[in-house]
């Protein structure tokens, strides 16, 4: 071990940092020691991770300061400079991974990222996955990985590129205690191939905090202390180091606490549960095979297992949420038909993670509860109060759930799942995440239903110390039950002392494999090259290259992408139509002379027009306007032909069906027209002048081949500027952001790989529907083509540029989706010249239709659709494009943090 | 029982929607401003059109055309040379010029007839038909008045007495505030369903329920009744204050039978919003999922333009969407004071189509739920 002579790695004074309210780390003031194995100790939500993140750089820097290896971490220059030499691994399992992503595509992307090149991320690929024993496993999507082997290719991830600071957050927290003890000796070797490496973890098992050389211990925000395991231990006369820590607390938070008493559990009862043979499959993917156990009536069942190892799905079964492939269930010697709701009367089940309404109050779920359970509506009432007072709860009846601390919304949990009193209790990893004291008292109560109330108890953890205090418990992996019986037997059985050796022991021989061989020393550490460029095209391909593998298999996304705008196209070209045609029209002819039949023939003969039965009556008349069947009625008079042929005036009534006005407008014209039509053939007065219309462009006015022209601009900004809002926020969401704040990526470099893949998606929209123009609605191209593309190419540019501003300042991904419809939509549609002309536009809204891309484009492509014109005469359109590419790419890379806020 | 639990669901449906405010503002706001602003802001067809006038003439006649043309319908004119009209016409900037030739008072006076030239941008479909047709008009006019001075001309034999039905000034925006109405009914119904499912799933809570004697027939009713009340209230609302009230469109059918026309399309559209959901995995997803479903619906349903002018087979195609029939039936109503023995074909293809769909969202659904596990 080092001894901590050297200058620490890190070092922080007064450094405070707060969520919106919630002060996550209060004055911390600390000297990290560097070449060692430091361990970050306290239960969750303590700022544990706060810390890490600042130190890692991920986090901006709010108050005090921080030298990480030997330099201001308030610094962009310093960051830039050494965020090559640190590696972070967030909490969660994998949660800065691509699940899409299989194993060897995520750690090339990490190695791509710090300058690598081909040959030489071969090589690291082959190393780290041998040296894990994730070799077999090169192509398997890391979200299709066991929760052991996510972590181990996170760690692979982070080793890389060889860093002298490995910041690894709650490495181990939900994997089965062999993948936990291989992930240990891995970084043990790791360490001895790399003996200058100082690493830091965070924790919150006391067990394996033990073997680390420093430890803080951490609690509301604050270091409570410092030192070595035997320093603290001796410090608190404590004999273990959960017992040090809980002594080192502060007065009234340790009061709280009493050790958990088991009390010894009188005979053997019935069997409440008993599993026999049964065996979930999804797909080709086993996840429960062939788990047989039983429970007894009134004891505690432990079922212990890494993630992801078919707990939950075994639990699952036994409350009848999902059937069984095969094998059956029995309760309390009946066997469980997942159809029958009569059984789950007799069971309660609290889910994994907090599952109630948090839009309800306490009250209002235990009620709701109560009542899906049908419990008798006069006895509601005093059974919630009961519950609430056994779960002490009868103080926060009224307050919202998301308002409580951790250790109080898990027994209002338990208080939900206890409300119908069920005789059997299934509860999935009750306890994660829930500080020592409060899981103490968790388990309390829980010893308390089963001794005093005879509930029988079904619990799954991942927690070897609560596995201890079961009365029997089942040791699961990888889908199958590998023993069951009480803690002692299990260890007995294999001739150890704890159930954690004993698990460890079966695991080892489940695998049928031994510790993987040791890592080749890496000799060749390779010289780190000048990371600290401002824009690397390469770091920029591989963020392209990952966002086109992460779309491509994303189907909703994919299927948007490639087939949205051309559904669209279609969709608009027939439903946006100006083209007013085949209007129907009924006529009540009281005439019926030749004179009223070349009336209206020269009406049915036009192509607006199409006869529809003619009308008997006034009140068909009415009635048949009133169903929309008619667009126009006429009625000619009776003597119309005799009137004429006198030259007496005469009046032809016509009714429009108004409910459409823009309709009616048209059939209004039409039918003047066709009136005066009418007049001039049987010589009426002519017109002292001669308008002559030339419709230009579109000689034939048809909407086809105005609406294509300028519904193209449309599709291309509204579905890749959607694709690019959810570009970036996606990640924010996901949590694979982090890799962009502490790798060495650029802004510029970020956001264009990630815009890459969009734009080129989006020209091959544009091919596909300037295909579908010409060929199938046949709008004749007749201007520049190249004018056309180099215009859309800047256009589709910009547009996705627009969407990744929305991206790279939005926190959540719907906020994203609704913020981009706003400054899209209405912008295109309204001010950019698709209605009116942006000419006759006035004050705002033409200031924004002036700026606005797709006005100039919108131009080109009138332009060059139908007004056969080319570069030289678009030349103001292209200008303000090429303008707008740079203005929004430079507004994204400023709104972009390079860390988190 | 059962119906306990579709209820008591419904009532925790509706709980959630009260503490959810971005949900109540996206209500609020789809179901005033948006009809209102939507209802005041429909662009008239013509609408400040910009025109440019060749005036090769410069008689008193071509100064009178030329000073007949004015806002709100056309741009106050542009006079221009021959060579800017072409490239006004163009860029765009110019939808409509009017060439007047030499001598064209003269002519006229001498009863030439003289031609008159008016060039249109015809990529401007919308306006170029009306707007040529009015400027056609405008002309003629024009040139009447100023000749009447000079003698009298015979009054047409034959008249043609056009009269409007229903809307008897084409006010648009009684036309506009309904046909969106009707849209924010079909986006929200299945927006909130939808999203009700979602956040479920998202918080882990559907888990809860399915273990709890309740079945998923149960859950998707009480997520279905609960939606559907919200979207009917608020467009009951709307229709009543906003559309009527504040924009001032007259309602001639019965409220209550349009309402019961709602209920039945909302039986079609929350069975939709619920399959959407099963399909999408987030929020995001199921977001661009609604995009593209709910464009063609409320496009092509006849709402925006008139079924008769599509082909053939997308009118077809059509008539399995429950939005062609609601607009159908809505239009009728309350523009044309249709009863029900008008409206029934509607109703019963809505009830047969509104079947179909929340039978295939349960099939969905059921499997959605056991995929879940």
């Amino acid at each position: 071990m080092n001894e901590q002579t050297a200058a620490p790695v890190a070092s922080l004074r007064d450094v405070g940092l707060r969520h919106r309210k919630v002060r996550a780390l209060d004055a911390v003031t600390l000297d990290i020691p560097a070449g060692c194995m430091v361990g970050l100790i306290g239960p969750d939500g303590v700022g544990k991770s706060s810390l890490l993140s600042l130190i890692a750089g991920a986090h901006a820097l709010q108050t005090g300061r921080i030298d990480v290896l030997g330099g201001d971490m308030a610094s962009a220059r310093h960051r830039r400079h050494v965020c090559p030499r640190i590696a972070y691994m967030p909490q969660g399992l994998g949660r800065n991974l691509y699940p899409t992503l299989s194993v060897a595509e995520n750690i090339d992307f990490f190695a791509s990222l710090f300058g690598q090149r081909q040959a030489e991320r071969r090589r690291r690929i082959e190393e780290l996955t041998r040296a894990t024993g994730l070799a077999p496993f090169l192509a398997r999507p890391a979200g299709k990985l066991s929760g052991g082997m996510r972590q181990k290719l996170g760690l692979c991830c982070a080793l890389v590129h060889d860093p002298d600071l490995l910041i690894l957050d709650e490495p181990t927290t939900g994997i089965d205690p062999l993948s936990r003890r291989q992930f240990w000796e891995l970084i043990a070797r790791i360490r001895a191939s790399r003996p200058g490496m100082s690493v830091v973890v965070a924790t919150a098992t006391m067990e394996e905090a033990a073997r680390f050389d420093w430890l803080v211990a951490m609690d509301a925000g604050r270091v409570v202390a410092t030192g070595t395991v035997p320093d603290l231990l001796a410090r608190t006369g404590a004999a273990t180091l959960e017992a040090a820590f809980i002594a080192l607390l502060p007065q009234e938070r340790r009061r709280q606490h009493r050790p958990v008493v088991i009390a010894p559990r009188d005979g053997e009862g019935v069997d409440a549960i008993e599993a026999q043979h049964l065996t979930m499959r999804f797909g080709d993917f086993v996840a429960v095979d062939d788990a047989s156990f039983h429970i007894h009536q009134g004891e505690i069942f432990g079922f212990v297992g890494s993630n992801g190892c078919g707990k939950t799905t075994t639990m699952k079964m036994i409350t009848g949420l999902l059937p069984a492939t095969a094998g059956e269930a029995r309760l309390f010697g009946q066997k469980l038909d997942p159809q029958d709701l009569a059984t789950r009367r007799r069971v309660g089940y609290m889910s994994q993670g907090f599952s109630l309404y948090s839009e309800l109050t306490v009250r209002q779920n235990l009620e709701l509860h109560a009542r899906l359970f049908g419990l008798p509506a006069e006895s509601i009432a005093a059974r919630v109060a009961a519950v609430a007072q056994r779960f002490e709860l009868t103080s926060i009846m009224d307050v919202l759930p998301r308002a409580l601390p951790l250790g109080q919304r898990q027994r209002l949990s338990l208080a939900v799942a206890m409300v119908h009193a069920p005789a059997v209790l299934i509860l999935d990893e009750p306890t994660s995440g829930v500080d020592p004291i409060a899981r103490d008292a968790f388990w309390r109560t829980l010893i308390d239903l089963s001794r005093k109330d005879g509930v029988t108890i079904f619990i799954s953890t991942h927690f070897m110390n609560e596995a201890e205090r079961c009365d029997r418990v089942a040791l699961m992996h990888a889908g199958k039950v590998l023993a069951s019986d009480t803690p002692a037997a299990l260890a007995a059985r294999r001739g150890v002392r704890t159930v954690e050796e004993a698990f460890i022991a079966w695991l080892e021989e489940a695998d049928g494999s031994a510790n993987p061989p040791p890592p080749p020393p890496p000799e060749q550490a390779a010289a780190r090259r000048a990371m600290a460029r401002l824009f690397e095209p390469r770091r920029m391909a591989s963020q392209a290259r990952r966002e086109t593998l992460e779309l491509l298999r994303d189907p909703i996304r994919a299927l948007a992408a490639v087939l949205g705008s051309v559904m669209l196209m279609v969709i608009f070209a027939y439903g946006i139509t100006m083209d007013v045609e085949h209007l129907t029209f009924a006529v009540l002819d009281r005439d019926q002379t030749t004179a009223s039949q070349s009336y209206i023939l020269n009406i049915e003969g036009s192509r607006y027009f199409t006869e529809r039965a003619p009308i008997r009556d006034y009140a068909q008349l009415d009635r048949r306007m009133q169903a929309g069947g008619l667009a126009l009625a006429l009625e000619i008079p009776p003597g119309f032909g005799r009137d004429i042929a006198r030259g007496r005036p005469v009046q032809i009534g016509a009714w429009v069906d108004g409910s459409m006005p823009a309709r009616a407008d048209m059939v209004a014209g039409y039918v003047e027209a066709l009136h005066a039509q009418w007049l001039g053939i049987v010589g009426g007065p002519a017109s002292p002048v001669n308008v002559a219309i030339r419709f230009r462009y579109n000689p034939n006015v048809l909407s086809v081949v105005a609406m294509v022209p300028a519904i193209l601009p449309l599709l291309l900004l509204l579905i890749p500027s959607m694709l690019t809002a959810l570009s970036v926020v996606r990640e924010k969401e996901l949590g694979s952001i982090v890799n962009f704040y502490v790798t060495p990526t650029t802004r510029l470099e970020f956001l264009l790989g990630k815009q890459i893949p969009y734009v080129v998606l989006a020209m091959l929209n544009f091919t596909v529907l300037t295909l579908l123009a010409v060929a199938w609605f046949g709008v004749p191209l007749k201007g520049s083509v190249a004018a056309l593309f180099a215009g859309a190419l800047l256009y589709v540019v910009a547009a996705t540029a627009m969407g990744q501003l929305m991206s790279s300042f939005m926190k959540s991904q719907v906020a994203a989706i609704f913020g981009t419809a706003i400054v899209t939509l209405i912008p295109a549609i309204e001010f950019s010249g698709f209605i009116d002309p942006v000419s006759s536009l006035r004050g705002f809204e033409a200031f924004i239709g002036r700026i606005y891309p797709t006005t100039h484009f919108l131009t080109i492509s009138r332009g060059t659709f139908a007004k056969a014109l080319g570069f030289p005469d678009l030349s103001s359109a292209f200008l303000a494009l090429a303008l707008a590419v740079p203005v929004l790419i430079g507004l994204c890379a400023i709104l972009l943090r390079k860390q988190e806020a | 029982m059962r119906l306990a639990n579709i209820l008591n669901l419904g009532v925790k449906e509706l709980r959630s929607l009260l503490r959810d405010p971005i949900m109540l503002v996206l209500i609020a706001y789809t179901f005033t401003v948006a009809i209102y602003s939507a209802a005041s802001a429909l662009p008239e067809t013509l609408n400040n059109a910009a025109i440019g006038i060749v005036d090769e003439d410069r008689s008193a006649l071509s100064q009178r055309i030329v000073a007949a043309f004015y806002p709100p319908y056309f741009s106050t004119p542009r006079l221009i040379t021959p060579a800017q009209m072409d490239t006004g016409l163009d860029e765009g900037s110019l939808t409509f010029a009017l060439d007047i030739p030499p001598d064209f008072q003269s002519d006229v006076l001498a009863g030439h007839k003289p031609d008159i030239q008016l060039n249109v941008d015809a990529t401007r479909v919308s306006q170029a038909f009306t707007g040529a047709g009015y400027i056609q008009t405008i002309i003629d006019t024009e040139v009447t008045a100023f000749l009447r001075r000079y003698r009298a001309l015979a009054a047409p034999p034959v008249d043609l007495a056009l009269r409007m039905r229903f809307n008897p000034n084409l006010n648009k925006s009684w036309f506009g505030s309904v046909i969106e109405l009707i849209n924010q009914v079909t986006l929200l119904s299945m927006i909130l369903t939808g999203a009700a499912l979602i956040r479920e799933r998202e918080h882990g809570t559907i888990e809860h329920l399915l273990v709890m004697p309740v079945t998923p027939f149960e859950i998707m009713a009480s997520k279905i009744w609960s939606m559907a009340l919200v979207v009917l209230a608020a467009t009951a609302f709307s229709l009543l204050v906003v559309v009527h009230g504040l924009i001032g469109a007259p309602i001639r059918g019965s409220v209550a039978l349009f309402l019961a026309g709602a209920l039945v399309n909302l039986f079609s559209t929350t069975a939709l919003g619920i399959m959407l959901a099963t399909l999408a995995r987030s929020m995001p997803q199921f977001a661009l999922l609604t995009i593209l479903v709910i464009m063609p619906l409320e496009i092509l349903s006849g709402g925006s333009t008139p079924r008769e002018s599509m082909p053939q087979l997308v009118q077809a195609v059509m008539l399995l969407a429950p939005t062609t029939h609601f607009v159908a039936l809505a239009q009728a109503i309350l523009f044309r004071g249709a009863g029900f023995s008008v409206v029934w074909p509607h109703f019963a293809a809505l009830i047969g189509i509104g079947t179909v769909l929340s039978g295939l969202a349960m099939a969905r659904f059921r499997k959605a739920i056991a995929e879940m596990g």
